[in-house]
């Protein structure tokens, strides 16, 4: 247990999607102006998160692997060169049965997640968890738990960065920096601030 | 469009910088560039992928039926990254090691997306190519412009040569930390918008 809750509690703070490795910036940075768009953003990031990693896990394991496919008699295959192409059409169509199962079951939920579903496709940082996950090895309940983590650490940052922006929006920047420059500032500043936490272990 | 095809290649490296004014494909951008090198080698990764995904996407643009562009656009440049992902395995195992799960997030680079999308579905094949060329060198300008700082100054080398002797290795330059840690990329970016608008003033942001 204490295993997942340090991969949970890595994710969140040490290596923080945005923050420490820049993934899904672009979303990050146009969907920070105002707290409550971001909590919507962030709860859809959080949610894809949670079903994607596991499930890209599961393919890598049971059909892309070197040998996954000897329950199908082919024990010498080796797919993960496929690798980028199949998470990524996961990904896909996650998103598509997601909006779907959304919008028939939970209409609430889909007012509020529904216009962020479709740009996740392609946000850098829903790809990158399954790569990391790939990348370093996890099991399928450390996938699990990657993913709640690599999400929550996504929804807090934006929401953190939406919340400074709202506050600084009466500063009075050099015309230059208005704007981007000044979410750019805030966000390494912000980056700074959760590089304090590390070295810290559960 | 009356743009010349010289046009189309140069105006995005500054008048219409991906990064600086759109705030595209920022996402895998900052960080591979604590180094020169792999700055360098993500740069020429992109500009393949966004040249051949615009021109592949613009030949074959009338056959593609609309209702599933984005699912036949996003094959084309994962097929693409692939490519790449596999050539860097092969030639320069070290770098890509180095590069990590970063060659592979140039799928969901937006630049690429953004030029295939809104460029190269209504181009023809010349046209979509330089657009993407210059698109990709850009993102390459940012690049290295942001490694070239936080090599020389976080590190004291370029390429990986050593330019300041750094105080551990017997010399005079005490290297600044800072600048090797991702945070930094974030303030160096924006003192290069700060440039940029300030020179271009029609870039700023009215609120």
């Amino acid at each position: 247990m204490g295993h997942y809750l340090d991969i949970i509690f890595r994710s969140i703070f040490l290596e923080n999607l945005p923050l420490s490795f820049f993934l899904g910036m672009c979303t990050f940075l146009a969907i920070s102006k105002q707290v409550k768009t971001a909590i919507g953003l962030g709860s859809a990031v959080l949610f894809l998160q949670i079903i994607t990693v596991p499930i890209n896990n599961l393919v890598l394991s049971t059909l892309l692997k070197p040998g996954a496919l000897s329950w199908a008699g082919q024990p010498d295959i080796d797919l993960t060169f496929l690798g980028l192409l199949t998470y990524i059409a996961i990904i896909a169509a996650v998103v598509q049965v997601l909006e779907m199962v959304l919008d028939r079951f939970l209409p609430a939920l889909y007012n509020t997640l529904g216009i962020f579903l479709p740009l996740l496709t392609v946000n850098c940082a829903i790809l990158g968890a399954s790569l990391f996950m790939v990348e370093r090895d996890y099991t399928f309940g450390e996938s699990v738990a990657y993913g709640v983590g690599a999400g929550g650490g996504f929804f807090l940052a934006v929401v953190v960065l939406a919340g400074i922006r709202e506050r600084s929006e009466y500063a009075d920047p050099p015309a230059g920096l208005k704007g981007l420059g000044m979410t750019f500032i805030t966000a390494g500043l912000m980056a700074i601030a959760f590089m304090g936490l590390a070295g810290m272990q559960l | 469009m009356a743009e010349s095809k010289l046009e189309l290649l140069t105006y995005p490296i500054f008048k219409r910088n991906p990064i600086a004014l759109l705030i595209l494909g920022i996402c895998s951008a900052l960080a591979v560039t604590g180094q020169m090198a792999t700055a360098f080698v993500m740069s020429v990764c992109v500009v393949f992928v966004t040249a051949f995904s615009s021109l592949t996407i613009s030949i074959v643009r009338f056959q593609i039926p609309n209702s599933v562009r984005i699912g036949i656009q996003i094959t084309v440049i994962a097929t693409l990254v692939i490519l790449v992902d596999q050539i860097l395995k092969a030639f320069v195992f070290e770098l890509s090691k180095q590069l990590s799960i970063y060659v592979g997030l140039i799928i969901t680079n937006c630049i690429i997306m953004g030029r295939a999308e809104g460029f190269a579905m209504s181009n023809p094949p010349v046209s979509s190519f330089l657009d993407g060329v210059g698109n990709g060198l850009g993102y390459s300008f940012i690049l290295i412009a942001v490694s070239f700082i936080r090599e020389l100054f976080g590190s004291g080398s370029i390429f990986g040569y050593e330019v300041m002797k750094t105080v551990t290795n017997g010399g005079w330059y005490i290297p600044n930390g800072l600048l090797v840690l991702p945070a930094s990329a974030f303030f160096i970016v924006a003192m290069i918008i700060w440039a940029v608008r300030s020179v271009l003033t029609d870039q700023q942001e009215t609120e």
